[in-house]
């Protein structure tokens, strides 16, 4: 059936994505790869049903976090130089320890009974609409919405601070107006 | 219909190649990207049990909510590091950001 056609040709793609976002030497080649892995990812939510999530997917992951790997990549560039090799001398070891977490994933996954399970009911066509009013309930999920902004809240500050550099601006400006560093 | 387990296995794969590239890459970047890799796959993993399981809970939902924002922010802090560990070391390399020497 169509939906069955879909979910393989987009786990196919992902998987593909996934496999250049770990071996390519240039790292925006990498993003890219990364990139439509998010994307299939957001697919994959509109075919599961969780449409919110699906958008919130495209918005915070590809249109945020993407773009930031981006630039971190952009700013730690000299120009024209060499990507370099993509894995250090150990990478064998990584293949072992990889390997053997999925080998060890993949074995208890498959003694699990649940797995022929079809989806247990209908998704309330407002389930957008009730999920933020549970996400604001007292009785609902307030805490982990409330939790999870102050996290991001944190990280952000913490993320201006250590990349700022710091200590080295005091007061309003003086050094700008003799060209010194920020 | 798709069942449970091709999501699952979906996501194991996915999990692993995120795993090996965040434990053999050599740029700390490409770690990062190995580590969103993961991340999604849990994402993928949460969404697929919520379908599932429980489509008229919201906790599924609201796990992958948190399972998103936590990775939003673990990214801003690690690509942060990485910018101030480039200024300090001249390099973007993983093998070469090794104060703790023998």
């Amino acid at each position: 059936m169509v939906t069955t056609f879909l979910f393989g040709l987009i786990a196919l793609i992902m998987v593909l994505a996934a496999l250049v976002a770990v071996t390519n030497r240039n790292l925006v080649r990498a993003t890219m790869g990364l990139v439509l892995v998010l994307f299939g990812n957001a697919v994959l939510f509109v075919l599961l049903e969780a449409y919110f999530l699906a958008m919130a997917q495209i918005i915070i992951y590809i249109g945020a976090i993407a773009i930031l790997i981006v630039f971190a990549i952009m700013l730690t560039r000299h120009v024209g130089e060499d990507w370099g090799p993509a894995f250090h001398r150990a990478w064998p070891w990584a293949l072992v320890i990889a390997g053997g977490l999925g080998g060890a994933l993949l074995f208890w996954m498959v003694r699990w009974p649940g797995g022929e399970n079809t989806p247990a009911g209908q998704v309330d066509p407002n389930y957008v609409q009730a999920l933020g009013q549970a996400l604001v309930n007292p009785q609902g999920y307030v805490v982990p919405f409330e939790v999870a902004s102050v996290l991001l809240l944190a990280a952000l500050i913490g993320a201006i601070y250590v990349a700022w550099g710091g200590r080295r601006v005091k007061g309003p400006y003086p050094q700008r107006a003799e060209g010194g560093e920020r | 219909m798709v069942p449970l387990g091709a999501y699952l296995l979906l996501s194991a794969v996915l999990f692993t190649l995120g795993a090996f590239g965040a434990l053999a890459r050599k740029s700390a970047v490409a770690i990062l990207i190995g580590l969103e890799l993961m991340f999604n796959a849990a994402l993928l993993n949460a969404v697929a049990f919520w379908r599932y399981l429980h489509p008229q809970g919201f906790e599924g939902t609201v796990f992958a909510i948190v399972i998103l924002a936590v990775a939003a922010a673990e990214v801003a802090v690690g690509l942060a590091l990485f910018i101030a560990v480039y200024r300090r070391f001249g390099t973007a390399d993983a093998d070469d950001i090794a104060l703790l020497r023998g």
